[in-house]
């Protein structure tokens, strides 16, 4: 007991951190979920993506010691805004490459999700083989990212408790809900939101009702792409590593947590994403952590045994509800 | 039916025209007839296919009969499995390779601790996968497609990372010394890989004769008719989820028979072995080759096991190649290379926009006339 | 579409036909039989293949080895020897690692190019799915890398290794460790795969039978997400963290302790001993960090032999010398020694092991009669400013700082 209680306070900062992470990414497949009842495997990618475009930020503007004050507000401004730029091009180009076509003919989801996966694979190795290479310049078959710039001071600013606090942590759980609200009113309070909200709805409806459906799914893969990315500065910020595979396991995590916050549901996968990252961070000290992800799973399907449609239930119409 | 505008698209056509002469000569052709082209077939697989002239150009960078063994076996026989589940009940399953795993590791796990009998164990592995894929199905087979694929995905991860942290069935060190098959008057040996490659072409075959069996009882007419409409079926009095869970059983058996016979093969067993990524495989070559359709089933399965090994000369870049290539093939030809007729008229019953992907895994109820008469 | 069902019986019968018939062509197929051992006495070239992991994840520790083999066999053939060394491209077998491929490579090794001998599998799983098909084929295999102490337990008479295994990393590391910083409380690392298990468990052991209350903890490779272990050795504050895995991990591993504010001494093994280690933990929170290796890598300036080495190496290949690229060049040179002595059968060079003994560049080389090599010293290194430098044997070194 002892043990768990010198765990539980520093468990819960880290649950919570990488909850935050899981959200963000979790929003991109709830908003492509809602809108196209599919499955965009590829964001992991997307959110992987967005990580390297940080490491590129902070290399192109030198940082080579840790930063604070103005100038670690303005350089985290930048990151994230070209981060968000380049996650949200890479889901419009996956959009226009891998599932366009495929919408405009009619394709089966099944053929959508092996196109997803197809996307996924080539996004990955199209990192390992092209950009580590030569964007990054490492060379015979380093898979991990060498050298990360460190640019925020990891000593504790503060505790509670026995959990020490520090200012990663909190940068990424406030991010995290700052994106989540801003996207929140951007669906639920604007044209283009009620555009994306009725194609969810019904899209045959929306189209009678004057929607321009291609747009509506293009937004929709920029937002969800451009929140991914923020999730990808975050992920930087806090783990200081990227490998051309990183995705893979937020991204599943990710879509664990938008399920479980029931799918297509915003407030949901933030939701989803904190109970998911506390879940595995206090079960870690029970279990150890070797089954965190077997109890992550087990967690989902316990929750979708006697609450089907999530926590807080499906559908990006009823967001607001 | 849209779509046939864009020149890349076009190029398939040929392919198509082929598939629909050969089918309408096939539907055509006498009883005795078929029965050549089976014998034909099955002679082929035995003699011609494994000889050394074919190796030299099918496989220069590997050994052709071992490979042919696996992946190329491994994947059609777990292709004919998951092809039951997705191509024929419709049901999204993206953790196939947990009954790969089950039955490779009963055979391991019986073999090596209590020496049992290799067909005997290969039995009791059947029937625990059969088992475990009740198991699994029974709490998630209610829950909606894309559910069922999180939860079947988490499974699989869940058996991997189960075996991989159990010491009693070897934890990360795996298994060595997987028993070999036993037969009168053959041997098993790791010097000679011939005597495996006509126990693969056997149980192959078994498989296809099962599910062909199966796909034209009332049980596969069942599996069509969820697959087209649950609701519908569901009203016209099929028990739909007993026919969804049978559809499961009958996949996880056939997974794990294939696991059981590529584990005495390999001789070693690793839970690293079972990634996603091989679920995700074999999904695609079931997609790619034609969901629903065996023979495209077994193509799809031969060409993603045989290219990546082929193409070992382009080494890095096979994986890059191989996504690429199903996105292509996704977007223009999503039927797959040799679709059945009707899963081809199920795809372009679809509403062209948003409909079908907004829809489940299958779309309308309509059928072509030709499929309503027989 | 069919419109008749064929009967399930008459298929069967089909098939036994078909069987029947395949056992009268069975010579076809049968093309992998002829087995091994080597051409025959007097060829004017033999072949010698290389199998691991040459493009996947793990690609750079089998690299190096490989590049020593190279190094090795060119400078043979250079002198124009009456048998030469056919080392070519083609014989450089690519498992990336996975056990369920790598049987497929030998067997073509064996049936088609008609390897003598073999160095690797590189890793300790791909070892276990071959080894026996090696030695059942009368192929004298040399790793440079696999130490799982287990593959010599199984028996085979054609395998060996010129490394020492896991259950010498394990005490030489904890003896080395005792001495420098006397811990009381260790906290024993690992992964969930099997190198990381393996050479954990026996630090684990080592250190509890020097008295030492040991706690262990368990991370999944796969995960981004180390905290649960730094959370635990805050709670458990340990005078020492010991960590058995690759540098992937061990780098990831490294810099969430520090950032948890754990800082506790951290030592590791073999799979850690790279650059990665220091750049993937930050080269601050590496600085101090201690690794033991079996193998000798010449890092920094070195004298005699390794420096001969380290020189040729550097020309050849444009690049330092790194792991395992010394036992690489020792494992070839067994074989140059032995078809030196007039050995070009697997089965004569298979004696010829059994008896060789010659001063490698990275250890004395002389085979056990299970295959292990003789010497079994673990050398231990330490990050200073960054930099990856040797201290020395295990068993003399001096801790610095």
């Amino acid at each position: 007991m002892d043990n768990f209680l010198g765990q539980f306070g520093p468990a819960t900062v880290g649950g919570l951190a990488i909850g935050s992470i899981y959200a963000l990414v979790a929003l991109g497949y709830t908003m492509v979920y809602g809108v196209l009842r599919l499955i965009n495997f590829a964001h992991s990618e997307v959110f992987t993506i967005g990580g390297f475009a940080a490491v590129g930020v902070f290399l192109m503007v030198g940082v080579s010691a840790p930063v604070g004050g103005f100038a670690l507000i303005g350089l985290l401004l930048l990151t994230v805004l070209v981060a968000m730029a380049a996650s949200g091009g890479t889901a419009l180009l996956l959009e226009q490459v891998a599932y366009r076509p495929l919408r405009k003919h009619g394709s089966s989801r099944l053929a959508a999700l092996i196109s997803a996966i197809g996307a996924s694979l080539f996004l990955q190795e199209l990192i390992k083989l092209v950009i580590i290479p030569h964007v990054f310049g490492q060379s015979n078959g380093a898979i991990q990212l060498q050298n990360m710039p460190r640019v925020i001071d990891k000593t504790p600013l503060f505790s509670i408790g026995n959990a020490p606090i520090r200012l990663d942590h909190v940068i990424i759980v406030v991010a995290a809900v700052i994106m989540m609200v801003l996207l929140d009113r951007l669906v639920n309070g604007t044209r283009v939101g009620r555009g994306i909200r009725a194609t969810a709805q019904d899209p045959e409806a929306a189209v009678l009702m004057g929607v321009n459906i291609d747009k509506v799914v293009r937004t929709t893969f920029l937002l969800g792409g451009a929140m991914a990315g923020v999730a990808g500065v975050l992920y930087l910020l806090y783990f200081e590593n990227l490998d051309y595979r990183v995705g893979f396991v937020v991204g599943i995590k990710a879509f664990t947590a938008a399920v479980l916050g029931g799918i297509g549901n915003l407030r949901g996968a933030l939701l989803g994403g904190f109970v998911l990252g506390l879940v595995e961070s206090w079960s870690s000290i029970f279990l150890g952590a070797e089954w965190s992800e077997v109890t992550a799973f087990v967690v989902l399907v316990l929750v979708l045994m006697f609450r089907p449609t999530g926590i807080l239930g499906e559908s990006l119409q009823r967001a607001r509800a | 039916m849209t779509g046939n505008k864009s020149p890349l698209r076009r190029a398939f056509a040929p392919i198509g025209a082929f598939n629909d002469k050969m089918r309408d000569w096939w539907e055509g052709a006498n009883l005795w007839v078929r029965w050549a082209v089976y014998l034909l077939l099955i002679i082929f697989a035995l003699t011609l296919l494994p000889s050394p002239q074919f190796a030299t150009f099918m496989m220069p960078g590997s050994d052709w009969v071992s490979t042919l063994i696996h992946p190329i076996g491994t994947f059609i026989l777990l292709a004919i499995g998951l092809n039951v589940v997705v191509g024929q009940a419709g049901l999204l399953d993206l953790g196939y390779v947990a009954f790969f795993a089950i039955g490779g590791y009963s055979l391991a796990y019986f073999g090596t601790k209590y020496g049992w009998n290799f067909w005997a164990t290969v039995v009791v592995g059947i029937l625990l996968t059969g088992v475990s894929g009740i198991i699994l199905g029974a709490p998630t087979l209610r829950l909606r497609g894309d559910y069922l694929a999180i939860v079947t995905l988490g499974f699989g991860e869940i058996v991997r990372i189960t075996a991989n942290n159990t010491d009693e069935i070897g934890g990360a060190r795996g298994i060595t010394g997987v028993p070999h098959p036993t037969l009168p008057g053959v041997e098993f040996t790791l010097r000679d890989a011939a005597p495996y490659y006509y126990l693969m072409v056997g149980a192959i075959v078994l498989v296809i004769i099962l599910s062909r069996r199966v796909e034209k009882s009332r049980v596969g007419r069942a599996w069509a008719a969820i697959r087209e409409d649950e609701d519908a079926a569901e009203l016209m009095g099929v028990p739909t989820f007993k026919f969804k869970l049978l559809a499961f059983a009958m996949g996880a058996v056939i997974g794990g028979f294939g696991g059981a016979i590529w584990a005495s093969k390999v001789s070693f067993i690793e839970p690293g072995n079972f990634p996603f990524i091989l679920s995700a495989t074999i999904l695609a070559a079931v997609v790619l080759g034609g969901s629903g359709n065996l023979p495209g089933v077994i193509v799809g399965a031969f060409l993603i096991a045989w290219l990546p090994e082929r193409l070992r000369f382009i080494n890095e870049y096979r994986i890059l190649i191989f996504g690429a290539a199903l996105v292509l093939m996704m977007a223009f030809r999503p039927e797959g290379l040799l679709p059945s007729r009707r899963r081809r008229a199920e795809l372009a019953e679809g509403t062209g926009g948003m409909g079908s992907m907004g829809a489940e895994v299958a779309t309308q109820t309509t059928v072509e006339p030709s499929e309503v008469s027989k | 579409m069919a419109a008749l069902r064929p009967k399930i019986t008459r298929l069967t019968g089909v098939l036994a036909t078909g069987m029947a018939l395949s056992l009268a062509l069975a010579g076809c197929a049968g093309n992998s039989s002829d087995g091994g051992g080597g051409t025959g006495g007097n060829a004017s070239s033999i072949k010698i293949g290389f199998m691991g992991d040459l493009t996947g994840e793990n690609s750079g520790i089998v690299i190096p080895p490989l590049n020593g083999a190279i190094l090795a066999f060119e400078e043979y053939n250079a002198k124009n020897p009456k048998v030469k060394i056919d080392f070519n491209k083609d014989l450089h077998y690519d498992s990336q690692g996975k056990s369920d491929i790598a049987p497929n490579l030998v067997t073509k090794a064996i049936s088609q190019d008609k390897v003598t001998g073999l160095i690797g599998p590189a890793f300790s799983g791909e070892s276990k799915s071959v080894g026996k098909q090696l030695d059942e084929n009368k192929i004298p295999s040399v790793s440079p890398s696999a130490t799982n102490p287990g593959l010599a337990q199984n028996g085979w008479k054609y395998w060996h290794r010129v490394v020492a295994n896991d259950n010498d990393q394990g005490p030489g590391i904890a003896d080395f460790m005792m001495r420098a910083k006397s811990p009381k409380k260790v906290l024993v690392v690992s992964d969930d795969q099997e190198y990381s298990i393996g050479l954990a468990e026996a630090l684990a052991k080592a250190f509890k039978d020097k008295g030492t209350t040991v706690e262990t903890d368990k991370f999944s490779k796969d995960s981004p997400n180390y905290n649960p272990t730094a959370n635990k050795a805050t709670a458990f504050q340990p005078d020492l963290i010991a960590f058995g895995g690759y540098y992937a991990q061990g780098g990831k591993l490294l810099k969430q302790l520090r950032d948890a504010g754990v800082k506790a001494p951290f030592v590791t093994g073999d799979g850690s001993l790279d650059a990665g280690l220091v750049s993937g933990a930050g080269a601050q929170n590496a600085e101090g960090a201690v690794i033991g290796c079996p193998c000798k890598i010449p890092f920094g300036s070195v004298t005699g032999p390794l420096k001969d080495f380290k020189d040729k190496y550097k020309a050849r290949f444009n690049t330092d010398p790194q792991i395992y690229a010394a036992e690489g060049y020792d494992a070839a040179t067994a074989f140059i020694k032995a078809v030196e002595a007039g050995k070009t059968s697997g089965d004569d060079i298979n004696e010829f092991l059994k008896t060789l003994s010659f001063e490698g560049v990275s250890k004395p080389i002389k085979f056990k009669d299970n295959g292990e090599p003789q010497a079994n010293s673990i050398f231990v290194y330490q990050v200073k400013a960054g930099q990856i430098g040797l201290l020395g044997d295990s068993t003399q070194a001096k801790l610095e700082g």
